[in-house]
């Protein structure tokens, strides 16, 4: 149907395109001052840091630092110490928080709130207040020791701490709660309807749990184990306070070489490193699960 | 039917079958619980050495901290930094989180993980990377430089909790305003806003305590007069154990614990 | 009596893609002053995207849309001044009955007196008066329903949208509530548009019904001609229950089977003449062999597959002559001609030639 007199053929095209692109664009720049604030406090400094990392110690661009990292034997063990601690700590993190993560799945919904604050609590409490609660109890004349003693349990107070059994204690424990919050959402998520399907159609208690409960719980199991990886390559405060200086960890290394010896190429270097290897792992498991639904929120 | 006999599950498993679990359950809940706990009385131990339970029950290491000089004007810092974090992150964050639940612009998704990634790598990056920019500039051991690296950490909670908000929260109220004749921005404040109030508040709860309690960036970015309370803490660590930690720990805890039961109420009641 | 003042709204050519799918294609549409028109159609039709267009909540990629003679379809839905009813009734549940009525007054800038003056008011005509004070989570469906209406009246607009309002509701309110929605607009007299996608609740309350498929216009009409005069199989289809039958064009005459159909109207020649059969309209006129009388009536021949019994009527399932099946709806009052049919027996169904529709099956 044409309009006499009008040779448009799509009345007001243009202006609602235009109208439509400033809505989205309008709407987009609330996000405007915080992605301003991580640009030039993240984005930026850790771009600069980047470009440090190529800095030889001579001031001109080199590749010396990562050579060092490669050759060192001293980088070697630090790598190795990082992985080990970040491993048995997500792996000790799997056994204790999937039962109580499925204990706490199970529980009515009043007694679960109840419960899921000794979830919390740690969660929420400083984690350096959490790590000095340790230092405390693990040392040779801590509370540990005194009952382990008193009891007649050992004779020699054990060394529980400035090494890495302290270490992968404290990790434990302010860990935990990052694989149990995740994994419990995953479980509650789990339809009671599917374990009564599975028992009518003939499966014992073990067998449901092993072939229709376990499998669905993988998700949240997988994204809460990524989350305490990540959050253990990365560590810092933990290792420094109750590893005695034998734990050097990626983070402890890049804080050394810094305040200890001013190398700011090798800090670069191995800040790069710790970075790549930690996108290289989101990024592998973000093709394998759909993180932004387990994180919750986005577009 | 006693209560070991009884079901338990929807695969009638039963209480009496289920009891290692229970037992298990405890013992975690009890290990995860306690070690924070204990400090508390430890810190009330008249003697040098904490001792559980204490010998003799005293104040002195409180009366240590609050007359201290340097560990007030450090708690003073912390506690600057944090309200002025929270002021700072809860609205950046909050307007992005709701700027990019109803933007239909094909970045959005793009914006969303960049503004989250100061959580998911490591700190220690931040605080370097932070350090060295605020050396360039001049602002190392400023409060400033610290609240704005303290920002960007809170982020991404504030953006999480009030986008869980808002999704599930239902828009067509917002669209309903806006055909009484509200515009976009009024109907956000008078209709969407309380509704979401209590996210908001816990999102600004989670910005305080994400930077009171933070160490690693306050650890290269602050320090001289604008030592933070928690760098203080790490140093006092790494030379010697120091009663006054035991004082200060309980009073850090009691207020997150406060802080955390505030916004488990209001999480149940704004349902 | 329509209001003097409510506006007519002229839609022009509107059109929404999503990808490769067009919510709407090219809507034209011209809806009178003050009265019902009903957007029916299944879900993904459309529908709600059109009137979500007349609000302002969707932008349409071109087309005009005209309140009276104001072009509107570049204003933000804040300035349309249109009363919407949601699905969902969006009430804001952080305030009570009377501030969520008076929410459009006091963004009006309207004095508090004439606020409470005007909420009460509004609340009597959809009968809660003095029901301000409670809070939304004690108020039931109905009530809801009620409050959402009075707030989208309080302020006078001149046109009035609802998107399937009723849907929550259970059978018997939502009939209830059906007509006093008619009994309402008819008071007010404002402009209405409302989408559904259950036919009889069209044709309760509408002056108008448009169908709409796949984003376009599929006919406009009043109830009545929706109903007995569809334009199209989708049509025909949709209201009421069909059986389509098809016709052999032979000189300008319709033949099934050999035999003349008569129509109501001259048809225009269609291509693909198919004639609707509407189960209700069907008579059932005796065994096969029975002599009738009936005048102006198409005779079909038939043979029963099927009988049931459902109370109100019977529903009979026959087979034409080239294997068609049809489905009859039958009366059941004592001495009705079902009474007597078994299930294998040969009977003569009836059409009236008003009754006869044909379509242009495509």
């Amino acid at each position: 149907m044409n309009k006499a007199g009008s040779p448009d053929l799509s009345p007001y095209a243009n202006e609602l395109r235009q109208h439509e692109k400033s809505e989205r664009r309008a709407l987009l720049g609330l996000t405007g001052p915080a992605v301003f604030l991580v640009l030039i406090t993240m984005v930026l400094p850790v771009g600069w840091l980047f470009y440090l990392s190529f800095v030889g110690s001579d001031g001109t661009y080199s590749m010396e630092n990562y050579a060092r990292m490669l050759e060192s034997k001293a980088y070697g063990r630090i790598f190795w110490t990082t992985f080990q601690v970040s491993f048995l700590t997500t792996g000790i993190c799997i056994l204790i928080g999937y039962p109580l993560a499925y204990f706490l799945s199970q529980l009515p919904s009043r007694w679960a709130t109840i419960c899921m604050l000794a979830v919390l609590l740690p969660f929420w409490t400083s984690l350096l207040v959490r790590t000095y609660a340790w230092l405390v109890l693990l040392q040779r004349r801590g509370l540990i020791n005194e009952w382990g003693m008193g009891a007649g349990l050992w004779d020699e107070p054990l060394p529980l701490v400035h090494n890495l059994n302290g270490t992968l204690i404290g990790m434990v424990h302010i860990m935990l709660p990052f694989l149990i919050l995740p994994l419990y959402s995953s479980m509650k998520a789990i339809s009671a309807d599917l374990l009564k399907a599975s028992s009518n159609l003939g499966a014992t208690p073990i067998q449901t749990f092993w072939q229709v409960f376990f499998p669905l719980s993988l998700p949240g199991l997988f994204a809460g184990s990524l989350i305490v990886f990540v959050l253990c390559l990365g560590f810092f405060v933990t290792p420094a306070v109750l590893g005695g200086g034998k734990v050097i960890m990626v983070s402890n290394q890049i804080t050394n070489n810094i305040e200890l010896f001013f190398n700011w190429g090798a800090a670069s270097a191995l800040g790069v490193v710790l970075l790549v290897l930690t996108l290289v792992i989101l990024f592998a498991a973000s093709k394998l699960l759909p993180l932004d639904k387990i994180i919750g929120g986005g577009t | 039917m006693n209560w070991f006999r009884r079901p338990a599950s929807d695969t009638q498993v039963t209480h009496g079958q289920r009891l290692w679990l229970y037992i298990l359950a405890a013992i975690v809940m009890f290990l995860l619980v306690a070690p924070t706990l204990i400090v508390m009385p430890m810190s009330f131990s008249a003697s040098q050495y904490l001792e559980f339970p204490p010998r003799e029950w005293s104040l002195r290491w409180y009366d240590f901290y609050f007359g201290s000089t340097a560990w007030m004007e450090a708690t003073a810092t912390s506690l600057k930094a944090a309200v002025l974090t929270m002021l700072v992150a809860t609205p950046v964050g909050a307007a992005a989180a709701y700027g990019l639940s109803v933007s239909k612009h094909p970045l959005s998704r793009f914006v969303f993980l960049l503004l989250i990634t100061p959580m998911m790598i490591p700190v220690i990056l931040i605080a370097i990377g932070a350090f060295y920019a605020y050396v360039q500039l001049g602002m190392v051991n400023t409060l400033s430089g610290l609240v704005v690296a303290h920002t960007i950490l809170a982020l991404p909670l504030v953006l999480i909790v009030v986008s869980a908000a808002l999704k599930s929260y239902d828009m067509s109220q917002e669209m309903a305003a806006r055909s009484l004749g509200a515009s976009r921005f009024r109907a956000f404040l008078l209709i969407t806003l309380p509704q979401i109030r209590f996210s908001v508040i816990t999102a600004a709860l989670l910005s305080f305590l994400t930077s009171f309690d933070e160490v690693i960036v306050a650890l290269f970015v602050s320090g001289g007069d604008n030592s933070t309370l928690t760098r203080n803490m790490f140093n006092a660590l790494r030379d010697q154990i120091d009663p006054t930690i035991a004082s200060i720990s309980t009073i850090m805890i009691v207020i997150s614990s406060v802080l955390l039961v505030i916004t488990q109420l209001f999480g149940r009641s704004g349902d | 009596m329509p209001n003097a003042e409510a506006l007519p709204i002229s839609i022009s050519r509107i059109t929404k893609r999503y990808g490769d799918i067009h919510a709407l294609d090219n809507v034209d549409l011209e809806i009178r002053s003050g009265e019902f028109l009903t957007l029916l159609g299944p879900s993904g039709s459309g529908k709600t995207t059109l009137l979500m267009a007349l609000a302002g909540f969707t932008r349409p990629d071109h087309g005009s849309i005209k309140f009276g003679n104001e072009e509107i379809i570049l204003k933000p839905p804040h300035t349309r001044n249109v009363g919407m009813v949601f699905q969902s009734y969006a009430l804001f549940p952080h305030m009570d009955v009377a501030h969520n009525v008076g929410f459009p007054l006091k963004l009006r800038s309207v004095s508090k007196a004439e606020i409470a003056e005007r909420v009460e008011q509004a609340l009597n005509t959809v009968q809660l008066g003095g029901y301000g004070k409670r809070q939304i989570s004690q108020l039931s469906g109905g009530q809801k329903q009620r409050v959402a209406l009075a707030r989208a009246i309080v302020f006078n607009p001149r046109i009035l949208l609802m998107d399937e309002p009723l849907s929550a509701l259970d059978k018997k309110l939502r009939e209830h509530m059906q007509i006093e929605l008619r009994h309402l607009h008819e008071k007010l007299g404002m402009t209405t548009v409302y989408v559904t996608h259950d036919q009889r609740e069209a044709l309760t309350m509408s002056d108008r019904i448009a169908v709409i498929n796949h984003g376009k216009l599929m006919q406009l009409d009043s109830p009545r001609e929706i109903y007995d005069r569809p334009a199209n199989r989708f049509v025909a289809d949709f209201i009421g229950e069909s059986t389509f039958l098809k016709l052999e064009d032979k000189a300008g005459k319709l033949m099934f089977g050999g035999q003349a159909i008569e129509v109501r109207a001259a048809q225009v020649q269609l291509k693909h003449p198919a004639l609707v059969m509407r189960p209700e309209r069907l008579v059932v006129i005796g065994k096969a062999n029975v002599k009738t009388t009936a005048k102006d009536m198409n005779l079909f021949k038939a043979k029963v597959c099927e009988l049931v019994y459902q109370g109100d009527t019977s529903l009979m399932y026959a087979a034409l002559a080239d294997g068609t099946e049809v489905t009859v709806r039958a009366g059941t009052r004592t001495g009705a001609a079902v009474e007597n049919i078994n299930i294998g027996d040969d009977v003569m169904l009836g059409l009236h030639k008003d009754d006869t529709v044909v379509i242009n099956d495509e």
